[in-house]
């Protein structure tokens, strides 16, 4: 079994936010704009919008991880 | 010791009986020949990795000491089971200022900390070893001792020198292994780790020099050597460098879980003169004077106040100081070693750093508060663990000096003399070579 869950790099980050917009239940932005990610995994019913907000990165720092879930 | 080629080293001439270990013998610099008297040839470096000194490093215990305090053994399989020829780097940064431990080593034992690196190439199977520095004291005695070796003892494997720009994340491994690829010394954040893929592309095994000197003494004298000292979860001594209101600052080599305040009273510091202990680096924590002299310098026993042993740095505010204000002074300076390099960093600590400073003031509605909320926002947020060490420090210094910023509300200030700078700092210097 493999979960998804939210993984950003935090260098390549920029903190446009434009994630946070996409996907405000899983990502809240920092009092300067940087996203704080929620690291629990990507419930199904988000995983399309998780995945327009990687997408909407401008500088691609947001990724969906698979990992192996946790038992 | 009892298994295999190791018998033949089991009854060495002088295994230190007591303290000191690793600063035993001559009071200056030990010579090659010096050092000689008390150890043996470190053994050869074959092609691949070499168990039984995996497990003569495993049956030690011995755990990292420039820090993180991880377990030598699980770090040295995991080089050694990587793809490729491992790499050993000697991290000789001394990039915490209140610490002087691994450049007295460096410049006063560097054939233990060579020994080490040695001993280390073999139990992974390394063919060559660098030796990073950020001081120029450092990179001269042990390219000394680097030279007299190649002239003198048959040779072994090739060992470089590289000097590291001083800066508190230089010493970092991820900014060492990049600088060592041709970039900046700054931290990275993407996979793989060093242990998989570092310098070269090759896995890297990068150990503080200070656990290299132990590792040298454990392959000579035996891990139930040095397990006689320390305590069963954390053996050996530990190198620590003492500071603040005692009358005999400097580095100190203790026996792992020795209690803070036997440390305190060898080192000359009386009951009352001190109103706050930091404990680590300025990645570790504050703690009031009750608290350190009920602990012990050992991971297990500081982790009940969030702390840890760290960087082996023990600093004793003088009492009549201001604790607040030299939180602030130290928290903008470890906001200003920030890399740039992620948000959370660059913003969360210089924030943080002020408003430390507002408290310190006497000023900063709800400072505390603010300071709480980025701290939790901010941690494990960075490609390093600057920003973690940074929150870790201010937050500590809210508890163990709530005291203090109540009287600074109602009086604007503690009265303490603060113009004058307590705890020490440096100039960063650039990142390029």
């Amino acid at each position: 079994m493999t979960v998804r869950r939210l993984h950003l790099d935090p260098i390549a980050c920029d903190g446009h936010g434009l994630c946070a917009d996409w996907l405000p239940e899983m990502i809240r932005l920092d009092d300067w704009g940087f996203p704080i990610l929620d690291p629990g995994e990507i419930p199904p019913e988000l995983l399309h919008r998780a995945k327009r907000a990687a997408s909407a990165c401008p500088v691609l720092a947001l990724k969906l991880a698979v990992e192996p879930a946790r038992s | 010791m009892s298994e295999g080629g190791l018998a033949a080293l089991a009854d060495p001439p002088d295994a230190p009986a007591g303290l000191p270990r690793l600063l035993s013998g001559t009071r200056g610099p030990a010579s090659l020949e010096e050092h000689r008297r008390a150890l043996d040839v470190p053994p050869r470096s074959r092609r691949s990795a070499d168990e039984s000194l995996l497990a003569l490093v495993e049956r030690s215990g011995l755990r990292g000491r420039g820090g993180a305090g991880f377990p030598m053994a699980t770090k040295m399989r995991a080089v050694a089971s990587g793809r490729g020829r491992p790499v050993v780097i000697v991290n000789g940064a001394e990039s915490e200022p209140a610490s002087g431990k691994d450049r007295l080593l460096l410049t006063m034992r560097p054939h233990l900390v060579l020994d080490g690196a040695l001993v280390a190439a073999a139990a992974v199977g390394a063919d060559s070893i660098v030796v990073c520095a950020d001081d120029d004291d450092v990179l001269t005695s042990v390219e000394r001792a680097v030279a007299v070796r190649r002239s003198s003892e048959s040779s072994r494997l090739p060992i470089d020198l590289a000097s590291l720009p001083r800066r508190y994340v230089a010493g970092e491994e991820r900014s060492i292994v990049q600088l060592m690829n041709g970039g900046p010394a700054i931290p990275t954040s993407a996979p793989p780790r060093p242990f998989e893929r570092g310098v070269g592309g090759r896995p890297t095994l990068i150990q503080n020099a200070e656990t290299l000197a132990h590792l040298a003494q454990v392959f000579a004298f035996g891990p139930e050597w040095f397990r006689e000292l320390g305590t069963a979860q954390e053996p050996g001594t530990r190198l620590i460098t003492v500071s603040g209101a005692v009358a005999h600052p400097g580095v100190h080599e203790v026996p792992s879980g020795m209690p803070i305040a036997e440390l305190y009273r060898s080192a000359g510091g009386e009951r009352g003169a001190t109103s706050g202990v930091l404990v680590g680096g300025y990645f570790g924590s504050w703690l009031t004077p009750a608290q350190a002299f009920d602990a012990r310098l050992s991971d297990r026993s500081l982790r009940r106040f969030g702390a840890g042993v760290g960087a082996g740095v023990l600093y004793f505010l003088p009492d009549g100081a201001c604790g607040l204000v030299e939180t602030a002074r130290i928290a903008t300076w470890l906001a200003g070693q920030s890399s740039g390099q992620c948000g959370p960093c660059v913003h969360g600590l210089r924030a943080i750093a002020s408003t430390v400073g507002a408290l310190a003031r006497g000023g900063g509605q709800d400072a505390a508060a603010k300071i709480l909320r980025w701290s939790a926002d901010v941690e494990g947020r960075g490609a390093c663990k600057l920003p973690d060490g940074a929150v870790r420090f201010a937050r500590s210094a809210l508890a163990t000096f709530s005291g203090d910023i109540e009287v600074h509300r109602r009086r604007g200030t503690c009265g303490a003399a603060s113009d004058q700078a307590l705890l020490p700092t440096y100039v960063a210097t650039s990142s390029t070579r």
